[in-house]
This record gives structure tokens, sequence and C-alpha cells, in this order.
């Protein structure tokens, strides 16, 4: 502030040097550029961290593909994971994979949209003070915790009931669906929220029921947000990699049932990548499996940006 | 009567769900607490692991948790705040904010163990620094970046119109604007974002497994320069942290009481996460009502 009025006092002492002044840059002028350089400077840092993430995760994971010169499709298919060997079948991960996010998903979804009905219809001012901490907390527990008392509790729990070593799929379901549970609850409460009002009023005023307004209305006019919300807790669980690999008994075989030993995409990769050479095939074949990780991480995006689309327009229809 | 029937039927559920979502949190809670507080004391608070005979404790773990964090905090609090005020101020609409906003997006979105094999790649087998912190504290960065920047955003935006413009009907810069009227502002919410973000940073461990590593060599205490191999302040020497101790433990099984090591231990972590998020909604109000000036 100072240099500005200092600025103009100098244009009015020395009128000649309007024209001077004119073709010079003010010192807020310079301020800005400098702030402005600060500014793209430090999201060229982040566009450069993206860029060279998606190019290095890539560059590694094809070289399966073009200096080993694996199959692509035998990759894909192959049920025989064993790279030391040569033999590098990634279905039983994938399969895995996909199987304990499906099944998280399935069983946390029912969880997250009733407690989002408990917050939001049911009890609000109850929702806000109780439930809201309550999902808190359960982001706040970091995933290690989780893999622990998966480990402590899940899978001696699953060893009595159901035999076997209890390390497996059903295990890291149920870890993961109290792990995805606060996200997707959370998310399905704001696209519940963001329900305009006068629908809810609507279906009252013509004597339907609460439920028959929260189970026509609300969660009709909700979908795009609540499925949302589905995609964003399945991409968590997707990538989540230690509490699963604590649980799942990483066994890199095609699971045959859901209380035997498996493993994941990410559970491979954190038990193998540190044992490998770099440059060498088994040591490719796990950047392959993180280039898988990578685009289905990219495909979750792109869901949810086509479910906001669609959203939209059926809104604006 | 059917309708009203299953209404109260629905309702009923819905309760039902409700009850078991919290009976799992208290059930978590009283779980870690109660198996693993009793073994929590000051020689395990500052002692170092042993995890061959079992015995020991997480002094240096405990340690490397706060170094990285800080560190973390260090590199990422100033360019997330330039790239929240980019996108605040600076971005105008068109295709190039919204490709930038996307790979922001997809860097939040990535998983985090994808994010510490990458800074695997990049600092441990390309620069060839080895585990050590400042690789871990990167690695950690990449993580907060997405998250820290959209909050700052987020909190620079919602700042009133008419603030931006009675600093630039003074004749300041944008930028003066920016840092001298807005920031201050929006502090609240950022604080808020900062300490919150720091409980997860400091929970995080798939990101750090292969770049901050899983050893934690036993430092000199007494010697704070960090240049030297043995000061723990030494930003080269591979630091594991509590989050990837209690998965270590877990993990290898050589220690004979591992259950209740990491039980102490995830307490202790726990407890650690509380108070971030306690400290965060507490400084959060009290920024707010020193800035609006309200009660």
């Amino acid at each position: 502030m100072e240099q500005t009025s200092s600025g103009f006092k100098q244009e009015d002492t020395q009128p000649k040097d309007w024209a001077q002044q004119l073709h010079h840059a003010t010192r807020a002028t310079r301020e800005d550029w400098f702030g402005r350089g600060i500014s793209y400077l430090c999201i060229g840092v982040i566009i450069l961290v993206v860029a060279s993430m998606l190019w290095f995760i890539t560059s590694k994971g094809i070289a399966t593909f073009t200096q080993n010169h694996v199959n692509i499709g035998q990759f894909l298919t192959g049920t025989n994971w064993a790279p030391d060997q040569g033999k590098t079948g990634a279905l039983p991960m994938i399969v895995g994979s996909f199987a304990v996010t499906f099944a998280a998903a399935l069983v946390a979804t029912p969880f997250a949209v009733g407690t989002a009905i408990f917050m939001t219809e049911i009890a609000p001012k109850r929702g806000r003070k109780v439930l809201q901490p309550v999902i808190e907390l359960l982001v706040g527990i970091p995933s290690v915790v989780y893999g622990f008392i998966g480990l402590a509790v899940v899978v001696p729990f699953m060893r009595h009931l159901v035999g076997g070593s209890g390390f497996g799929i059903i295990s890291a379901t149920f870890v993961l669906f109290v792990m995805v549970l606060p996200t997707i609850t959370t998310m399905t409460v704001d696209s519940l929220r963001a329900v305009p009002r006068f629908y809810k009023e609507a279906s009252l005023a013509l004597g339907a029921t609460r439920w028959q307004t929260v189970s026509r209305v609300i969660l009709r006019a909700a979908t795009p947000g609540i499925l949302t919300a589905i995609i964003f807790g399945m991409a968590r669980a997707f990538g989540e990699a230690l509490a699963v690999q604590m649980v799942i008994g990483n066994a890199a075989v095609m699971p045959k049932n859901l209380i035997s030993p498996a493993s994941t995409l990410t559970s491979q990769l954190t038990t193998g990548i540190g044992d490998t050479i770099d440059g060498t095939l088994p040591n490719n074949a796990l950047w392959s499996l993180a280039l898988i990780l990578l685009l289905m991480s990219l495909f979750f995006n792109a869901l949810v940006r086509v479910i906001a689309k669609r959203g939209q327009l059926s809104h604006e229809r | 009567m059917n309708a009203k029937r299953k209404d109260l039927l629905a309702t009923i559920i819905i309760d039902a769900i409700v009850a078991t979502v919290v009976g799992i949190l208290v059930f978590l809670l009283a779980y870690i607490l109660i198996s693993g507080l009793p073994h929590v004391s000051w020689s395990f608070l500052t002692g170092s692991a042993d995890s061959f005979s079992g015995a020991g404790g997480i002094g240096v773990q405990l340690f490397n948790s706060f170094y990285l964090l800080i560190l973390t905090m260090l590199i990422s609090i100033p360019i997330s705040l330039g790239a929240g005020i980019y996108l605040a101020e600076y971005a105008k609409d068109n295709w190039r904010t919204r490709l930038i906003r996307s790979a922001i997006e997809v860097l939040s979105s990535l998983p985090s163990v994808v994010v510490g094999l990458f800074g695997f790649l990049l600092f441990v087998v390309k620069f060839k620094i080895g585990f050590s912190v400042i690789s871990g504290a990167i690695a950690l960065t990449f993580f907060n970046l997405p998250l820290l920047t959209r909050n700052i955003e987020e909190s620079l935006s919602a700042v009133p119109r008419s603030q931006r413009e009675a600093g630039l009907s003074l004749g300041l810069s944008k930028w003066k604007t920016e840092i001298g009227i807005i920031l201050p502002v929006a502090l609240p919410g950022i604080v808020t974002g900062v300490v919150l973000s720091a409980g997860r940073v400091f929970g995080e461990a798939a990101a750090l497994i292969y770049t901050a590593g899983q050893s934690a060599p036993v430092t000199n205490f007494a010697d704070w320069n960090p240049m030297d191999a043995a000061s723990p302040l030494n930003p080269l020497r591979p630091a594991e942290t509590l989050a990837v101790h209690i998965w270590k433990v877990n993990t290898e099984g050589l220690a004979s009481n591992a259950a209740q090591l990491s039980a102490a231990a995830s307490a202790v972590l726990i407890i650690a996460v509380l108070l971030f998020n306690l400290f965060a909604r507490v400084l959060g109000n009290y920024l707010y009502r020193r800035v609006t000036a309200s009660k």
C-alpha cells in the first residue's frame, strides 16, 4: 500500500514522466507477476508429478510386454503366477481384487444408505451430533489398524466359524466393508441433502408415508449421487493395500471359494516388489500389476464423470 | 395399513443398521484401547524396538512418524498454498483449468500404494537415494498435495467476493489482496484441513514401506546435527514409522508378542489420530472466532 501511494506521489510531482510511467509496470503489477509466477510454479509442480507418475508407471508396466515379450492376453487370462519361473498369469490377482471390491461394496451399500437415510430423513439432529463424528472417526482410523484388527479378530473368528486358516476373501471383505463404509455414507448423505425439499414435501402432501417418500422419491432422485458414492467406495477398496494384504493370505492362486487364501493386485505388489531385482521379469510383471491398478483408478474416475453428466442431464429434463 | 406397516418395518431396519454401524466403531475403539493401553508405558514409548526378541518400545518409530509428518507438511503446505491460490484466483474457466483439475482429481484417487511405488521408483531406484526420510516425505507429499490443494482452494473461494473487491479497489495487487486479506479470512478452514490431513499422513503406511523403508536404525538422540549419519535428523537415513512398524510386526511374525506389541502401537496411533482430529476442530473454531470476532 505504501509503495502504491508513493508511486502516485511520483506521478504528481513529475508530470513529464507520465508517458514513461505508463510504459513501465507499476509496483502492483510487478507484485502480481510475482504472485502469478509463484502460483503457476506450484500448479506446475503438481502437474509434473501427475504426468511423471503416469509416464513412469506406464513405461515400467508395459516393459513386461515389450522387453520380456509376454503376451498381454496370456498375462490377463493366465492363472499361473510364478514370475521367477517365467509364468506370469495375473488372473488370480485380478479376480481377487475385483472379488473383494464388489463384495465389500455389496455389503457396505445397504449399511451406508441406511445410515445416510437416518442422518438426513429420520433423525437429522442426532445424525449430526452422533453419527457425523462416528463416520469421521471411522475415516480417521489408519488402514494398518484395520488390518491389525482384521488379523486379531476377523481372521480367528472366520477360522472358528467356517474352519480353514481364516485368511481369505471373506475376511478381506469384512475389513474393507468397514473401511469403505464412511466413504459411501458421507457421499450418500451429500446427495440425499441435495434433493430439493419440495420433492419430499410434495410426496408427503400426497399422503405417502415416510418410507414411501424415501424409497420412491428421495432415493430415486439421488441415484446418480449414490452410484458415485459406491464407485468412490469401490475405488478405495480396489486400491487398499496393507489392510487387505494382512488378512487375505497372499496365495497367488485362483480363489476357489471365499475362505481360502487368495491375493489381490495390491497385496502381491506390497509383498513382492522389495524382493525382486529391477529390470528382471519378476519385477516388471509386478509393475504391470501396478499399471492395472493405475488404469482401474483412471477407469473409476472416468465412470464418476460419466455418471455425473448423466445425472445432470436427467435433472435438466 | 400395509403402507404404514412397511414404513414402521423400514424404520426399524434402518435403526438397526445405524446401531450396527455405531456398534462397529465402539467395538473397534474399545478393542484397540482395552487390548493396547495396558501395554503402553513410558519405556514402551521411548524404548527402541527389537523385533527378534519382541521386547522393546517404539521410541524411534514415534520420532520418525513426527519427523516425517513435519517434513511432509513443510514441503506440501507451500506448494498446495500456491496451487490453491492459482485455482481460486488466477484460473480461468477454460479447458486448461479443467485439465488441471482432473489431473488433481486423478492424483487424489490414485491408491496410496501406487504413489508409494512411484516414490520408490523415482528416489530409490532412479536417483539411488535409498530408503530415506526424504524419499518418504516426498512420497507423502504426493499423497497429500491434491487433498490439501482442494481444501485450500475451497477455503479461499468461500471468502465473500466483496472482500476481494475491497482490496482491489484500494489499489492493491491481486497477489497482495490474496495474501493480505483473503488468506487470513480463510485461515480457519485451511488450518482445519491441514491438521486433518496431518492425521491422515500420520497413519499412512502403504506409501512409506518402499520409500522411507522398513528399518529404524537406532539413532543417537544426543546428536542433532542433520549431517551426521547417526543423527535422528539426518534426512538420508531409513525411517520406519509407527504405522509401518505395526504392519511389519504383523506380517513378519518374528516377535513372539506381535499381537501385544501391535495392539499397544495401534492404541498410540489411534490416540494420536484422535488428538489430531480434536485439535483440528478446536483450533479451527478458535481461529474462526479470532478472525470473525464472533462469540
